[in-house]
């Protein structure tokens, strides 16, 4: 392997060199790092990428573009919800595909409890790499299930979800399953509650996440750092609220926003965003109306993947995933297979500043500053 | 809230008269890649633009022609996106790059250069992100050939006999002929879908 950093360990006698990865638990996949260490400060750090690269893109540019859904829910295979969600926005965009309002509804409803279920699993493997050993993430995997439950019966799978068609949504949320949402939405947050209860003033935790990867907001803007990372910073930017893409702007909610852009910032951020979520959900499940779940001109579609050959040009859409901005740009050449298929991609782009936040940091600090990032490596490597 | 894009050439072409402009599908064309960084420069200050965000880089393959796509918003004044993009020629693909401008762009380059080739000249650390180092071609380029992973070659023969592993006579024939052509156990390309 070559030698990626420029201090060299012969220079520096007192210097160590530790190779962190691919396979060790704390970075959350296969992700490694390499780390110049001095003592135990971290002097330099260099991310390694590619442990899980599928070439994603090549593998979509030979499909029709309905048989490239499956494929996007094996990005970021915690929230397949809404990889779905942002790929069917760029493929209606491409093609002029208008979306019926009750499927609009199940879209937000399902976008928002993959966004608390991402959370909870973030804060448990967080609470993880701080030590406290698979407790909290039990405690949060325990009410994740019960959403997972509701995935599987709507969409067949747990988290392999492919749900979401283009003009609409695969199948109809029955009486039943609404009923199943408000029952998890009524009794979220006590959960949230006795969750906070354990963590949010434990002494532990802040003394380990308060002061420590502080991100200043200007330089994450500058670095393309979005989503809870960025708003722990103090940037209000929420791409829902920016662009109010399908019917967000239709929904009160606020924005959390953190001060220091610390990992207990970060944490914050994610639990207050996960109340928010529960409001959106509330008034989604409110106010759904009764209709059409898929546009009806797509239908044929559904039988004839192949048909759909959107007229040349190029869409590039965005949303707001519980790890940040998730895009999919889309060039057409007329057929039915995409020109150029392109995911940009959170995880790994608020990687750029892991190195910067870490330096003179703590090796055990910059565990958590990782696990406070958040990233997914299917998503990473794509 | 989109910008109107014949108004940010408006806008651009009187700052910046001597920049090339073309609009292409909602997108301006900057024809000399050397402007690209000035360009982007002046969206990021401008009180007007304040593009402070980039969103997106990407590469694109249009066989004749090697494409960068940048995506630009605007996380202060909340508008955007303005697409730009750059055009070079296959064999000397060198376009500026945005890392002193934007930091976001560091790990999107390095992306762009591992699948196309595209080099960006003044990026701090050009390495391949996903593949390792050593490995040939740039897999997205429409004309990459992929290995072909059922054909072994007198490489992989050799690897394998190493480490005691029996290859089949049938494989190393084909291994040996290979060889002897001149040629890489190259997969052959399935034919164009029909529409």
């Amino acid at each position: 392997m070559a030698n990626t950093f420029e201090i060299k360990q012969t220079e520096n006698p007192s210097m160590l060199e530790i190779n962190f990865g691919p396979q060790h638990p704390s970075t959350h996949g296969v992700f490694r790092m390499n780390v110049m260490l001095e003592g135990e400060k971290v002097c330099a750090l260099k991310p390694v990428m590619g442990y899980l690269h599928r070439n994603q893109e090549q593998i979509a540019e030979n499909l029709p573009y309905a048989a490239i859904m499956p494929y996007t829910d094996r990005l970021d295979y915690i929230n397949a919800m809404s990889n779905n969600f942002g790929y069917a926005l760029a493929v209606e965009k491409l093609a002029g595909i208008e979306v019926p309002e009750r499927a609009e509804y199940i879209r937000v409803i399902m976008a928002e409890l993959t966004r608390i279920v991402n959370h909870m699993a973030v804060i448990g493997f967080l609470l993880n790499d701080l030590g406290a050993f698979f407790t909290p993430v039990l405690y949060a995997f325990r009410e994740r299930e019960k959403i997972l439950d509701i995935f599987e019966e709507v969409s067949g799978s747990r988290m392999m979800c492919n749900y979401f068609r283009f003009g609409g949504v695969k199948r109809d949320l029955t009486a039943e399953n609404l009923a199943a949402i408000g029952g998890i939405v009524a009794k979220l947050p006590a959960f949230l509650d006795e969750f906070e209860a354990l963590l949010t003033k434990n002494e532990i935790l802040c003394m380990r996440c308060q002061h420590v990867g502080v991100l200043p907001a200007d330089f994450a803007i500058n670095s393309s750092i979005t989503g809870p990372v960025l708003r722990a910073s103090g940037v209000n930017y929420d791409i829902r609220k920016v662009d109010g893409y399908s019917i967000y702007n239709r929904f009160d909610f606020k924005i959390p926003l953190g001060t220091k852009g610390d990992v207990y910032d970060r944490y914050y951020v994610r639990i207050l965003e996960m109340r928010e979520s529960l409001k959106i959900l509330k008034q989604a499940l409110s106010k759904i109306p009764q209709g059409e779940i898929l546009n009806k001109k797509t239908l044929p579609l559904l039988k004839m993947p192949r048909n759909l050959k959107p007229s040349v040009g190029e869409a590039y859409a965005r949303i707001e995933s519980p790890k940040g901005e998730l895009g999919y740009y889309l060039v057409s050449d007329g057929t039915p297979q995409p020109w150029r298929y392109h995911v940009r991609a959170p995880s790994l782009i608020n990687l750029t500043v892991l190195e910067d936040i870490c330096l003179g940091q703590k090796i055990a600090d910059a565990i958590i500053i990782l696990g406070s990032i958040d990233i997914v490596l299917g998503e990473t490597d794509r | 809230m989109p910008l109107p894009i014949e108004e940010v050439k408006k806008e651009l072409s009187t700052r910046l008269p001597d920049v090339k402009l073309r609009v292409v599908r909602d997108s301006l064309l900057i024809e000399n890649p050397a402007d690209l960084t000035r360009v982007a420069l002046f969206l990021k200050e401008s009180p007007a633009f304040r593009m402070d965000y980039l969103s997106s880089v990407t590469g694109a393959d249009y066989l004749d022609h090697l494409e960068s796509v940048y995506h630009l918003y605007s996380m202060e004044k909340k508008h955007g996106p303005i697409a730009l993009r750059v055009r070079v020629p296959k064999t000397n693909a060198k376009i500026p790059s945005l890392v002193p401008v934007y930091r976001g762009a560091e790990y999107q380059e390095r992306e762009a250069y591992d699948t196309f080739g595209i080099l960006y000249e003044g990026h701090p650390d050009l390495r391949r992100l996903f593949m390792w180092e050593g490995f040939e071609g740039f897999p997205l380029r429409k004309d990459y050939e992929q290995e072909d992973t059922e054909t072994l070659e007198t490489a992989d023969v050799a690897w394998l006999e190493a480490r005691g592993i029996a290859v089949p006579n049938g494989m190393k024939q084909k291994a040996e002929e290979l060889k002897a052509a001149g040629k890489r156990a190259v997969a052959q390309k399935p034919e164009k879908p029909k529409n």
